[in-house]
């Protein structure tokens, strides 16, 4: 759960300098490469293919399974997986397992993507600025970055979302500026490496307006990186907001998600182990695929 | 060396006033009127009164901010809202047992992850290497808090051979090196040491396969140097990577070890921040972040001159 920093920082540094044409947008024959790599790369291939499979069935949740999520009843408590009607069992209120871990993929994936998505963002923006501008803003900005830096990920995280209090909101703003800093980092560690290009330094010779450097010259150049960067995080958060919904800082109950679902069967885990322990292998599979799959974007979009 | 060690230092000192700054805002992130939430519950309005001038929220905050500060620089966190005790004498014993916890992942988990990256990098791309790289990434993946639950389903509900719960026989928490302590001590530290063992065997294999293909190992392998001396040279140069590595990893065990404790009951820091969260207990909140933080910096800080002991060259800013 842990971010792997320095690794990261010098795969960065790997893309970038990987032979890619030096220019403001990229050939096409590049992205030709990367697709043919990527078409060769069995593991990723398959771990899309799960990724795919679990996020079309939390989508179209309704359509894939037969049980009311919410349905409780006293008398199916703690089912085994394979009792009829129940392929995966029953939880603890006799609600069936399949559906609601169904169900719990829409919470989990959007908890998973909705923080990288919005740390991404912002600090895209703030590490790419500090690394154009350079200077006292760099100073300012990176300085601040720092400081959140300076706090272990998971511990910041139960942090703010138990100072705000449990709920979903709470836990994605919290999430978001976990890894506001690590993303900010990176893209202003790639930035800096962008601004000193031969083809910067001609555009501002030309005179062009600061803004338009940025998203003509410098976007094109490090969104690369900073995506490949940010999609190694996606698995990271998927496990950390399930996380924070096993500490019961997440979504409330009755609503279904993965963490949430570990947590309340953890009480059973003496009568009912199988049950207990299955919302944790849609976290570990999910996270896993991630993971693979971003190695292998990282893999592919570097010529080496 | 001096002058980098005290750059470094300097360059410490704002970052601990900027987890200060932050630890001191998470009183008034907090929904509400930031003295009901260090107030109790039976509060009478004397009390109110009381506390509101002990804590000093009818001050602007910058001044509240400092007089925080001052009480906190002289051990002073405030009082827990649940039991009326200083935050102080319920956090340390909890940060200690943390610690201990952390101690024991690291040196089930570091050798561990060590060796397995070392031999994955001498044997690039060979069946090891293969096996190694996927442990790493199971091992990285893997949600620790749910691992620790197939432990004990494993170990404790159906083999009955390792305690699931607590630090000691009878709920005690106390540090003694028979066996009866220590079995307490074998399945969290192991769930906690799979993270960085992981990260720790991909980094270490990635750095040991970029240094043997370097010249240097080329020239000593042609000068007839036998494999062994010429292993000493490659771990010489992997020292300080290995070293910042592992330090951070060090240092995020102490936050991952929040939801393993909850796991395994474990009474440290974890654990009290858990119960600190459900009952509204702000100050301990606050107490916790602020030492774990801390620390953090602290460990930070000691890598990185460290770091430069190992290996001169860097001199960083």
């Amino acid at each position: 759960m842990a971010m792997a920093e320095p690794a990261a920082i010098r795969t960065v540094s790997e893309v970038l300098n990987a032979g890619r044409p030096a220019r403001a947008g990229v050939s096409r024959s590049y992205w030709a490469g990367v697709r043919r790599r990527l078409a060769r790369d069995r593991v990723t291939i398959v771990c899309a293919a799960i990724l795919f499979v679990i996020l079309a069935a939390a989508i179209f949740a309704p359509y894939v399974t037969w049980a009311d999520p919410y349905k409780t009843s006293m008398i199916r408590r703690l089912l085994p997986p394979g009792s009829p009607n129940h392929i995966l069992g029953t939880d603890e209120l006799g609600r069936d397992m399949f559906t609601r871990l169904v169900y719990g993929g829409r919470i989990s994936l959007f908890t998973g993507f909705m923080p990288v998505f919005v740390a991404t963002v912002i600090g895209g923006t703030l590490g790419v600025l500090a690394g154009y501008l350079g200077g006292r803003s760099n100073m300012l900005i990176m300085r601040v970055m720092d400081v959140f830096y300076a706090f272990p990920s998971v511990l910041l995280a139960v942090a703010i979302s138990g100072a705000l209090g449990a709920g979903l909101v709470n836990g994605l703003v919290a999430m978001s500026l976990v890894f506001i800093a690590p993303v900010a980092r990176v893209s202003e560690t790639v930035a800096t490496q962008v601004r000193n290009e031969d083809f910067v330094e001609a555009a501002r010779a030309t005179g062009a307006r600061t803004w338009r450097i940025l998203i003509e010259h410098i976007l094109p150049n490090v969104l690369g990186p900073i995506l490949i960067y940010a999609s190694s995080l996606i698995s990271v958060a998927i496990v950390l907001a399930s996380g924070l919904s096993f500490l019961g800082l997440g979504v409330s109950p009755p609503n279904a998600d993965w963490g949430l679902m570990l947590n309340t069967l953890r009480q059973s885990i003496y009568v009912a182990p199988v049950n207990a322990i299955l919302p944790g292998v849609m976290i570990f599979v999910t996270s896993m695929c991630f993971n693979l799959m971003s190695d292998g974007l990282r893999a592919a979009m570097d010529v080496r | 060396m001096l002058s980098y060690i005290l750059r470094r230092i300097a360059y410490a000192l704002p970052i601990t006033l900027g987890v200060t700054i932050i630890c001191f805002s998470l009183i008034h992130l907090a929904p509400g009127d930031p003295l009901s939430a260090v107030l109790p519950d039976n509060a009478g309005p004397d009390m109110r009164e009381q506390i509101k001038i002990a804590y000093g929220f009818d001050k602007p905050l910058p001044v509240q901010y400092l007089l925080w500060l001052k009480n906190v620089a002289t051990g002073d966190f405030g009082l827990s809202i649940q039991s009326r005790r200083p935050v102080v004498s319920e956090v340390l014993p909890a940060a200690c047992n943390t610690a201990y916890l952390a101690l024991a992942a690291v040196l089930i988990g570091f050798p561990f992850g060590i060796l397995m990256g070392a031999v994955a990098g001498y044997t690039v791309g060979g069946w090891i290497d293969r096996a190694v790289t996927s442990v790493a990434v199971t091992g990285v993946s893997v949600p620790h808090y749910w691992l620790g639950m197939v432990l004990v389903v494993i170990f404790a509900v159906n083999l009955g051979a390792l305690p699931a719960m607590g630090m000691g026989p009878g709920g005690q928490s106390s540090y003694a090196f028979d066996w009866a302590h220590l079995r307490h001590l074998v399945l969290p530290a192991i769930t906690l040491a799979v993270i960085p063992a992981g990260i720790i065997a991909r980094s270490v294999r990635a750095t040991v396969a970029d240094i043997r293909r370097r010249d240097f190992v080329g020239t000593l392998q042609a000068k007839g140097i036998g494999e062994g001396r010429v292993l000493y040279h490659v771990a010489k140069n992997a020292g300080p990577t290995i070293l910042a590595v592992a330090g951070l990893q060090f240092a995020q065990l102490l936050g991952g070890s929040i939801l393993v404790e909850t796991v395994f009951s474990w009474p440290g820091t974890g654990f009290l921040l858990n119960t600190a969260i459900f009952t509204r207990d702000l100050p301990i909140l606050q107490g916790t972040i602020l030492v774990l933080s801390i620390f953090f910096v602290f460990i930070n800080l000691v890598v990185d001159v460290l770091q430069t002991f190992l290996d001169p060259r860097i001199k960083r800013a």
